[in-house]
């Protein structure tokens, strides 16, 4: 048996190996960020120099609209005194296959929210408990304990719970660089894929999400549609987590995996293996609702997939009401159209001001995020610890949650996915005033005291390094050694306390 | 296909069984008053269909609820945006005093300790990972609900040893049969983590006996294993004795707060006692912090969406609304099953003695051709096929003794129920004559003599009796 039991826990009967791991990822140091948030959250009137959440990927950018249809829909609630008839049935209806409407709307939103380049069949829609649970049951559905998932890093970090946890599934990652902007390619995937195969993993297929997170980019559709070849040439399943889909503010259209499946020739891609898993917690901005979506073209996967739907169907009040919502064509096409717009509005504003203070992202067209590079910044190039510390820093100095590129499994120090559209305007615009703050200070400060620095950072054993803005680094070092000698609290002259 | 897991070619999802065979039965000819006056009538379901109007009527009183308002004001964008696992702190406290209420306040629950989940199936599912590994068992008496074999063992890969139950002293578990079931998982080399009882019970519609709970926590004690109680009909207790759960029981013999306690988890959900099983409310309770902590992180897998959740907390807090409803509740399923059990007993059937639930434990025994599960399994599916009514054969729910069936009352409407009532009493009728024209001749008067003598006593014995004597 052998169960681990932590110390304080029960002397007596042993819990599971799942229950006392950490497999879950739960306890990482990753969670400071959230630890430091909970307890110091902005307001932009109450606790104006809080901690500004970035670290929580939200679309908060479109809930009015949502919130002015159901004003205007009252009958779409089981609640309401124009609904209420229908109360009884909705809140007995249990069946796992879900409200036929709710299917068909979901269907229908699909499709629109992919440009209508492509439809779905309802009847391969399967409910789960959000995203979360889709991950997690098409993994029940596709591998056993000890089978291997390769997944593209950076990949978002609940993965590893999502698909390892209760699973037992092993996700081996497809490393992916900045070299040539953290595209995936084929290439890297055969290599990835021989090597699992070699040390003798059983390798059941490929996972990831599309438009990525936490990188924002969107796969190009040839891409894809080698992915979709090599992964049918392999025998090995092809998991899409379309959850960003709607979320494309700019450039190319999103190319679905569905899209791929209509065009390519059924010699080339064979359809049981390929499988969607999507959800409205992004798209629509409804995460507490938690409508979660398996989609595949596999028939067994959907049956088993829909019998698993048990352990997380959607609430049939939450089925009824986007039932009704979703099959407004004129709401549903408005939504997207205004979505899309100010997602793109924000995104350019936000890349705009980091720009102002030097600092650049990646080229990204989706997403709810940008992925920032910051390995300018670091301490030492190259070096983890060193993206842990600016880290720290962010957070107890510039008074941000970002998430730092290793809680994504990013094999290159110095990227970190910052959030944008889970806050209003103003708050925006006072993080991007504290960033701008915060660089610029630092690259006043200390020049004099440059070479004095220098010498006490090499004394200290940090790496050799040409520095290309050598001011800015300065600044930084000097920030590090405060940080890692103050215990975080605002220095009361501090120039931040101008926000 | 060896492409997919084992999961999705094995049938551990039970769903091959008769229990879901019937319900697809059903679907294709679902009965109708006026559409389809000929169809099955659905008794296989365990809904509570009784009491709609006095939610219905409560929505109507309580606006801002029911418009995702909390002072007049929209929470739309709170609601929406609220995924956190720990669930909303309103919801746990109203559904904790809920639990409460129906214990008659003579124990209490924390709402630190409570855990939410999809519905019952998803929390006893989340308890199976938490306390075993795939291949550890957990002891079940019988007759049990078929969806266990689906919620505890599918995706865990747990087992299940059965406490065989029987009808000698009406299913009531026994010690002897709980030291058989531990050592029946020995010689399996199963190890056993602990035991799972329903209370009130599913399929029986009892409550279990303070002896029966006392012997279960002295056997946990001595075993150092878990006991999970799904307390999912606690509500629908219509009888005069009190609801006794697990936790009256560790109160009494003085064992909150020991080492003991942290290895008594209670399962509920409001799919039975509220009717909302469309909601997917669940919940686990356990005194165990790390069976909290891992679980409320395995709830992410299964949260319940924040508009019900934020919709209960407001109807659980109304305790005006939750007294009156527990109270009218127990009187209608009083009544309704009393309705099915005096229709039964019209058509020469009785059932087990019961004062919980939203169905009964039929005996059919008489009804079969002879003592077996190949014959329960025939006379079932002529009650399916021929009288058109799906009810759960014994078997599906793992009964040791074929000739048992569960029929389900409170998901009809009064007329509905009389016409199965009616058309079992028909088919009975019909069959008795049946089996009298093809026996032989000597057989036939025997059997005729018995079968008169019998009917006659019953109807004597029936008519006898004092109707609200149960």
């Amino acid at each position: 048996m052998g169960s681990l039991i932590k110390s304080g826990g029960v002397s007596g009967a042993i819990l599971s190996r799942i229950a006392t791991n950490d497999q879950h990822g739960e306890n990482s140091e990753y969670f400071d960020g959230w630890k430091a948030y909970d307890k110091d959250p902005f307001h932009l009137s109450r606790n104006p120099h809080g901690i500004i959440q970035m670290g929580l990927a939200e679309n908060q950018l479109c809930l009015d609209l949502i919130k002015d249809w159901i004003k205007e829909n009252p009958k779409a609630s089981v609640c309401t005194p124009e609904g209420v008839y229908q109360f009884s049935d909705i809140a007995n209806f249990q069946d796992y296959h879900g409200l036929n409407e709710f299917r068909q709307a979901i269907a229908n939103f699909m499709g629109k929210a992919r440009g209508g380049r492509v439809t779905f069949d309802p009847e391969r829609i399967v409910m789960s408990g959000g995203a979360t649970g889709a991950n997690e049951t098409i993994m029940f559905c596709l591998a056993d304990p000890g089978d291997v998932f390769l997944v593209p890093s950076p990949y978002y970090a609940a993965f590893d719970r999502d698909l390892r946890w209760r699973t037992g599934v092993e996700i081996v990652p497809v490393h992916c660089s900045s070299s040539n902007n953290f595209k995936l390619t084929v290439e890297a995937v055969e290599w990835a894929y021989k090597k699992a195969v070699q040390s003798n993993k059983n390798v059941k297929g490929l996972l990831f999400t599309n438009p990525s997170n936490p990188l924002g980019t969107i796969l190009d559709k040839d891409t894809l549609k080698n992915l979709v070849r090599f992964v049918t040439r392999n025998n090995i399943h092809l998991v899409v987590d379309e959850i960003y889909a709607a979320t494309v503010f700019a450039g190319e259209n999103f190319a679905s995996v569905a899209e791929v499946v209509k065009d390519l020739d059924s010699s080339e891609v064979n359809v049981d293996l390929i499988h969607i898993v999507y959800s409205l917690s992004k798209d629509m901005g409804l995460p507490g609702f938690r409508v979660g979506i398996v989609y595949s073209y596999n028939d067994s996967v959907v049956s088993c997939a829909r019998k698993m739907s048990s352990f997380g169907l959607v609430s049939s009040q939450t089925q009824f009401m986007l039932a009704s919502m979703l099959s407004d064509d004129s709401f549903v096409d408005n939504f997207l159209m205004e979505s899309s717009k100010r997602l793109g509005i924000r995104h350019g504003v936000f890349t705009l001001g980091l720009k102002k203070a030097d600092i650049n992202c990646l080229i990204s067209t989706a997403g709810l995020f940008v992925w920032m590079d910051l390995r300018h910044l670091l301490r030492v190039r190259n070096s983890f610890e060193s993206e842990i510390e600016l880290w720290h820093i962010i957070i107890d100095k510039v008074k941000l949650n970002v998430s730092p590129g290793s809680s994504f499994q990013c094999t290159e120090p110095g990227w970190f996915r910052v959030c944008f559209a889970n806050m209003d305007d103003d708050t925006l615009h006072v993080a991007l005033r504290r960033i701008q703050d915060f660089v610029s200070k630092n690259s006043n400060k200390t020049a004099e005291k440059a070479s004095d620095n220098d010498q006490l950072i090499q004394s200290n054993n940090a790496k050799k390094q040409k520095w290309k803005q050598s001011n800015l680094r300065l600044s930084f070092r000097r920030l590090y050694e405060d940080g890692l000698s103050s215990p975080g609290i605002m220095s009361p002259h501090s120039p931040l306390l101008r926000t | 296909m060896k492409q997919l897991s084992t999961k999705v070619t094995s049938n551990a999802h039970g769903q091959d069984s008769s229990y879901f065979l019937g319900w697809e039965e059903y679907e294709k000819n679902p009965y109708d008053e006026i559409k389809n006056p000929n169809g099955i009538i659905q008794m296989g379901l365990a809904e509570n269909q009784l009491c709609f109007d006095l939610i219905e009527t409560w929505l109507a009183k309580n606006p801002d609820a029911a418009g995702l308002k909390k002072d007049g004001q929209s929470i739309f964008k709170e609601l929406a945006l609220f995924q956190d696992y720990h669930g909303l702190p309103e919801f746990k406290k109203a559904l904790a005093e809920f639990m409460e209420e129906i214990r008659g306040n003579r124990v209490t629950f924390d709402p630190r300790k409570i855990v939410l989940a999809a519905g019952s199936t998803s929390a006893n599912e989340t308890l199976m990972f938490c306390l075993a590994e795939p291949g550890e068992a957990f002891l079940l008496p019988t007759p049990y609900y078929p969806g266990f074999d689906r919620d505890l063992k599918w995706r865990t890969g747990a087992e299940i040893v059965p406490i065989h139950c029987s009808s000698s002293n009406g299913f009531q578990i026994t010690e002897s049969a709980l030291q058989q079931a531990y050592q029946q998982a020995q010689k399996l080399d199963l190890n056993v983590k602990g035991i799972l009882v329903t209370n009130p019970s599913n399929p029986l519609g009892t409550m279990l006996t303070r002896r029966e709970l006392n012997l279960l926590v002295d056997f946990i004690t001595s075993k150092n294993i878990h006991l999970i109680s799904d307390e999912i009909y606690s509500g629908t207790v219509f009888g005069f004795e009190q609801f006794v759960s697990v936790m009256d029981v560790l109160k009494d013999k003085k064992l909150e707060n020991t080492e003991v306690s942290k290895r008594v988890h209670v399962v509920y959900s409001l799919s039975k006692d509220l009717g909302l099983p469309g909601f997917r409310v669940g919940a686990i309770y356990s005194n165990d912090e790390m069976v909290v902590s891992a679980a409320t992180k395995m709830s992410s897998f299964g949260l319940v969406s924040s508009q019900t959740q934020y919709l209960l907390s407001a109807l659980l807090s109304d305790k005006k609304f939750t007294g009156t409803y527990l109270n009218e509740n127990k009187k209608r399923l009083k009544i309704r099953q009393r309705q099915l059990v005096s229709g039964l007993e019209a058509a020469g059937v009785t059932c087990l003695k019961s004062n919980a639930g939203l169905f009964c434990w039929v005996d059919m025994r008489h009804l079969l051709d002879t003592n077996t599960f190949e014959a329960e399994l025939e006379l079932w599916k002529k009650i399916v096929y021929e009288v058109k009514l799906n009810i759960s054969p014994g078997s599906s729910c793992h009964c040791t003794e074929p000739g048992w069936f569960r029929v389900c009352f409170a998901n009809m409407s009064e007329e509905t129920l009389d016409l199965a009532m009616k058309r079992l009493k028909e088919y009975v009728e019909s069959t008795d004559s049946n089996r009298l024209i093809s026996k032989s001749s000597h057989e036939r008067i025997k059997s005729l003599r018995k079968r008169t003598v019998s009917n006659w006593v019953f109807r004597v014995s029936w008519t006898d009796r004092v109707p609200d004597e149960r």
